[in-house]
C-alpha cells in the first residue's frame, strides 16, 4: 500500500501524533489491509445480489421487463455524479497527504454534494416505477431488480454519514495520524463502490436496454 | 406499539413452561449470588467491558456451554420422542413443537456451539501460538462477541416469548415463506443467524489480519503451527462464505417483510436459487467447523507422542485443497433436485476428491504416531475416538457423494447418521480434546483425568450406540425429523436402542460438566506445578507462564522452525531478545457491549414489528460507532520495571 509512506512525510512528521507508542504494531497498515478484506465480503455480498439478478430477471410474471423499464439518461447523469464523487474524494485525499485541513474539507464537502445528488437521482426513479405500479412487489425481477441497487444505495448513503463524520473530525482535529487513516480507510470505501456502480449501470441498466 | 406482540406470547404447553421458569430462575439466581457476592463492579471491569482476547476467549467458551445445554436437551427431546411416538402413543412432544425443537437443535449447535467454539480457541490460541501480544483489532474482536452474544440471548429470548422456527435450521422456501409460516418463528431464526453471522465475518477478518500482520520475528508462513495453518484456512473460507449467507438472508427478509418474490413460489420466484444459494454457504461452513478440529489434533499428536508432526507441508497442502475443493460440492446436498447427470457427475466426483487431502492427514497423524513415544493422556483418546469416528462417517459421506446411492438415502437418517459422526466424531471431539489440552494453560491447574476418562468412554461408546443403528434405519427408509411413526416399519427397537445411547452420552455430558466444577473446586491437587508447560509441548504458547500475564510475552520470541518451544528445550532456538521494554495495550471499552445488546434489541423489534425498537437500536449502534470511531486511540503502558518484576514473581518455582 502506497499511502504507508505518509507517515514519512513532512507533513505529518511534524505532528506530534507521529510518534504513536507501539509503532511495530503498524497501526495503519493493518487498518488497511483489514479494510481491503471488508471489502472482499462486501463484494461477495454484491455478487450473490448480481447472481440473482442474472437468475431472475427474465421472471417478469407478466410485469414489465428490463427493456421496456429502464431507459439510460437517468442511469447515465446517476454514474456521472458518482463518478465525479470519486473524482473529488480523490481531491480531498490530496489534499489531506498535503496537510491542508480546509481544502480537504472543501473537497468532501463538494464529494458530499454530488453523492446527494446521486442518491436524489435513483430515489425519483424508485419512485417512478412505484407509482406507476411497477414497484418490487410486481415480480422477480423487480424485487432482484430493487434489492442489487438499494443495496448500492444504501451503502452510498452510509458513505454520506461516514463522510460528514469524518469532514467534522478532519475540520476538529486536524489531519493526524488517526483520521488520516480514517481517510484513507473512507476514500477506499467510496471508490469500491463506485466499481460496484458501473458493473450495475453495465448489467443492469445498459444490456437490460439493449439486449 | 408492541407491533404483535401480546400476551399470547406466553403461552406455551408445560414443557417449556418448565424450560422457562427454569430459565428465569436461574437467571435470578445468577443476579441474586453476583449481588450476594458484590461482584457486579468486577463484572463490568474484568470482563464486559474487556478488549483482552484471553478473556473474551474465555467468555465465548462459557457462552458455548450455554448454548450447548440447549442445544443437547434439544437433542435428548428429539431422542425420547422417537422412541416413544410409535403407532398409538405421540410421544411427549406436538408435531409443531417437535419441528421447533430440530429447527433449534440444528441452529444452536451449528451457529452457536460450532461458530462459538472455534472462536473460543482463535481467541485464546492465535495470538499465543503466533508470539503476538494482542489481535489486530481487539475493539471489533469485542463487538464480535457481543453481537455472538446478544444473537444467542435472542435464541433464548424464543424459547420464552412466542415460537421458534418450524422450518428447520436452513429453512427452505417455500415452507420459510411468510404463506407457509405467517408466525415469529422464522423471524426469529433469521435475526439470530443474521446477527451471528455478522459477528463471525467481522471476527475472521480481524483473525486474519492478526495471523498475516503480527505473528513474531522469524514466523514465515511455513514455520507457522499447524493449528494456525488450519485456522487461517477456515477465516478464508468464513470471509468468502458468510456474505452469501448474509444476502441469502437478506433476500428472505424481504420476501417476508416487503412482499418481494426472491424465493416465493408466486410472482416468479424460485425456491431452489434458495437451495443453491444457502448451500453455497453452507458446505463451506462444515469445513469452516471442522478444520480447527483437524488443527487442535495436529498440535495434539506430535505433543503426545514426543515426535515432530509428519509430513508438515503435506499437511498444509492439503488443508489448502480442502478449502478450495469445499467450494466447489454444494449441490450434493440436493442431489435430488433433479439437475442434469453431467452436473450431478461432476459434483459427485469433486466431492469423492474431498476424501483425497483428508486421507493425507488422517495418514500423517498415524505416522506422527509410528516410531514416536505415544503418551495415553485423555486429548490422545479423544483422537483415537475421533479418527475411527470420522473414517466411518468419512467412508459413509463418500457413499453419498454417489449420485445414484445418494437418491436412495437422501434426507434419511443415514445421512442423519454420516454428518453427526463429522461433527460429534470431529469437530465435537476434537474441541474436547482442545478444552483439556488447553485447560492448564489459562487456569495453571488440570481438568480430572479420571473423571475425563470416564466422560470419554461414556461420549465414545453412547455415540457409537446412539448413531450406528441410524444407518441401519436409513436402510430400512426411516427418513429424518420424524415425529411419528408407525409399528409395522420395524424401526422402533433400532430407536430404542438409540435412546438408550443418548442416555449414555447424557451420562457423559454430565460427568464432564461436574468434572469441570469439581476441578475448580480441587484444583489445589491438580496444580501444574511447570507453571506453563505441563505436557512437555512445542509451540510458544507453551513458553509463557499459565495463566498468561495480560501481554502475554514479556519479550518477543523468535523462531526459525514449526517446533519453536522444543527447539528452545533442546538448546537449538536462535538466539533470543533480552531486553525487557515498554509494552503498550488498549484500554477497556464498553461500547462492544451496547452494540452487541443494542443488535439484540433490534433483532427481537424486528421479529415482532416493534419497529420503532428496531429504528431506535440502530441510531443507538450508529451512534456508538461514530463516538467510537472520532475518539483518539488510547493506550496503557506498562513498564519495562513492571513487566520484569511481573515475569520473575510468576516464573519463581512454587
Amino acid at each position: 500500500m502506497k499511502p504507508l509512506v505518509v507517515h514519512h512525510t513532512d507533513t505529518l512528521e511534524a505532528h506530534p501524533d507521529i510518534h504513536l507508542p507501539d509503532t511495530h504494531q503498524d497501526t495503519f497498515s493493518k487498518a488497511v489491509l483489514g479494510f481491503w478484506f471488508y471489502l472482499l465480503t462486501d463484494c461477495l455480498l454484491f455478487a450473490t445480489l448480481f447472481v440473482t439478478f442474472v437468475v431472475l430477471h427474465s421472471s417478469t410474471f407478466g410485469g414489465p421487463s428490463a427493456q421496456e423499464l429502464f431507459t439510460l439518461p437517468l442511469p447515465f447523469a446517476e454514474t456521472m455524479f458518482l463518478l465525479f464523487s470519486t473524482v473529488t474524494c480523490g481531491f480531498a485525499l490530496l489534499e489531506a497527504v498535503k496537510g491542508r485541513k480546509n481544502s480537504a474539507v472543501a473537497w468532501l464537502a463538494v464529494t458530499f454534494l454530488l453523492g446527494i445528488g446521486f442518491i436524489i437521482l435513483e430515489i425519483n426513479e424508485f419512485n417512478e416505477f412505484i407509482q406507476e405500479g411497477n414497484s418490487w412487489k410486481r415480480s422477480a425481477f423487480l424485487s432482484s431488480f430493487f434489492a442489487l441497487v438499494g443495496t448500492h444505495g444504501a451503502h452510498v448513503s452510509a458513505g454520506l454519514i461516514w463522510m460528514a463524520v469524518m469532514a467534522a473530525q478532519v475540520y476538529h482535529f486536524g489531519i493526524t495520524v488517526d483520521t488520516f487513516r480514517r481517510l484513507v480507510i473512507f476514500s477506499l470505501f467510496w471508490h469500491f463502490l463506485d466499481l460496484v456502480w458501473i458493473f450495475i449501470f453495465t448489467f443492469v441498466y445498459l444490456i437490460g436496454v439493449l439486449s | 406499539m408492541f407491533g404483535r406482540l401480546s400476551l399470547d406470547i406466553l403461552k406455551h404447553n408445560p414443557m417449556q413452561d418448565m424450560a422457562v421458569v427454569g430459565m428465569v430462575l436461574s437467571g435470578l439466581g445468577l443476579i441474586a449470588l453476583i449481588t450476594y457476592l458484590q461482584r457486579w463492579k468486577w463484572l463490568w471491569n474484568e470482563w464486559i467491558t474487556t478488549v483482552d482476547h484471553k478473556k473474551i476467549g474465555i467468555m465465548y467458551i462459557v457462552t458455548v456451554l450455554l448454548m450447548f445445554f440447549k442445544g443437547f436437551t434439544d437433542a435428548l427431546m428429539i431422542r425420547v420422542q422417537q422412541a416413544l411416538a410409535v403407532g398409538d402413543s405421540h410421544g411427549i412432544l406436538t408435531a409443531g413443537h417437535f419441528q421447533e425443537v430440530f429447527s433449534a437443535h440444528g441452529t444452536t449447535m451449528i451457529f452457536f456451539v460450532g461458530m462459538g467454539m472455534i472462536f473460543g480457541f482463535w481467541n485464546l490460541i492465535i495470538p499465543l501460538q503466533i508470539g503476538a501480544r494482542d489481535v489486530a483489532y481487539p475493539f471489533l474482536n469485542a463487538v464480535s462477541f457481543w453481537l455472538f452474544a446478544g444473537s444467542g440471548l435472542l435464541m433464548y429470548a424464543s424459547l420464552a416469548l412466542g415460537h421458534f422456527s418450524e422450518a428447520g435450521w436452513l429453512a427452505y422456501p417455500p415452507l420459510s415463506g411468510i404463506e407457509y409460516s405467517p408466525n415469529e418463528g422464522v423471524d426469529y431464526w433469521i435475526w439470530i443467524v443474521q446477527i451471528a453471522g455478522i459477528g463471525s465475518t467481522l471476527g475472521a477478518i480481524n483473525f486474519l489480519v492478526t495471523v498475516l500482520k503480527m505473528r513474531c520475528e522469524g514466523m514465515k508462513f511455513m514455520k507457522m503451527p499447524i493449528f494456525v495453518w488450519s485456522s487461517l484456512c477456515s477465516m478464508i473460507l468464513i470471509i468468502f462464505a458468510f456474505p452469501i449467507l448474509t444476502a441469502t438472508l437478506v433476500m428472505l427478509t424481504l420476501d417476508r417483510y416487503m412482499e418481494m418474490h426472491f424465493f416465493t413460489a408466486g410472482g416468479g420466484g424460485n425456491p431452489m436459487m434458495y437451495v443453491n444459494l444457502i448451500w453455497a454457504w453452507g458446505h463451506p461452513e462444515v469445513y469452516i467447523l471442522v478444520l480447527p478440529a483437524f488443527g487442535i489434533f495436529s498440535e495434539i499428536v506430535p505433543t503426545f507422542s514426543e515426535k515432530r508432526l509428519f509430513g508438515y507441508m503435506s499437511m498444509v497442502w492439503a488443508l489448502i485443497m480442502i478449502a478450495f475443493l469445499s467450494f466447489i460440492v454444494w449441490l450434493h446436498h440436493f442431489f435430488t433436485m433433479g439437475a442434469s447427470p453431467g452436473v450431478n457427475a461432476f459434483f459427485g466426483v469433486s466431492t469423492m476428491l474431498i476424501a483425497i487431502p483428508t486421507g493425507v492427514k488422517i495418514f500423517n497423524w498415524l505416522f506422527t504416531k509410528f516410531r514416536g513415544r505415544v503418551h495415553f493422556e485423555s486429548p490422545m483418546l479423544w483422537f483415537f475416538a475421533f479418527l475411527l469416528n470420522f473414517t466411518i462417517a468419512g467412508m459413509t459421506g463418500v457413499l453419498l457423494s454417489s449420485p445414484p446411492v445418494d437418491f436412495q438415502v437422501h434426507n434419511s437418517l443415514f445421512l442423519i447418521a454420516h454428518f453427526h459422526g463429522m461433527v460429534i466424531g470431529g469437530v465435537l471431539f476434537g474441541f474436547f480434546a482442545g478444552f483439556t489440552y488447553w485447560f492448564p494453560k489459562f487456569t495453571g491447574f488440570f481438568l480430572s483425568e479420571k473423571l475425563n476418562r470416564y466422560a470419554f468412554w461414556c461420549w465414545f461408546t453412547g455415540f457409537l450406540i446412539a448413531f450406528m443403528p441410524l444407518y441401519m434405519l436409513g436402510f430400512m427408509g426411516a427418513t429424518r425429523r420424524l415425529d411419528h411413526y408407525e409399528e409395522a416399519t420395524g424401526w422402533h427397537p433400532l430407536f430404542l436402542v438409540v435412546a438408550v445411547g443418548a442416555v449414555v452420552i447424557v451420562i457423559g455430558g454430565a460427568i464432564q460438566f461436574l468434572g469441570l466444577f469439581w476441578s475448580i473446586i480441587d484444583r489445589k491437587n491438580n496444580l501444574d506445578h511447570t507453571r506453563g508447560d505441563p505436557w512437555n509441548a512445542r509451540t510458544l504458547e507453551w513458553s509463557i507462564p499459565s495463566p498468561p500475564p495480560i501481554y502475554n510475552f514479556a519479550i518477543l520470541p523468535v523462531v526459525d522452525q514449526i517446533d519453536p518451544l522444543w527447539a528452545i528445550k533442546r538448546g537449538v532456538a536462535p538466539p533470543q531478545h533480552k531486553k525487557y521494554e515498554d509494552i503498550h495495550l488498549p484500554v477497556n471499552t464498553g461500547i462492544g457491549f451496547y452494540i452487541g445488546m443494542l443488535s439484540m434489541l433490534f433483532g427481537f423489534g424486528m421479529v415482532w414489528y416493534m419497529y420503532w425498537l428496531s429504528i431506535a437500536s440502530f441510531v443507538g449502534i450508529l451512534a456508538c460507532l461514530i463516538v467510537r470511531l472520532s475518539s483518539k486511540e488510547k493506550h496503557m503502558i506498562i513498564t519495562a520495571a513492571e513487566v520484569k518484576a511481573t515475569e520473575e514473581a510468576l516464573r519463581r518455582p512454587v
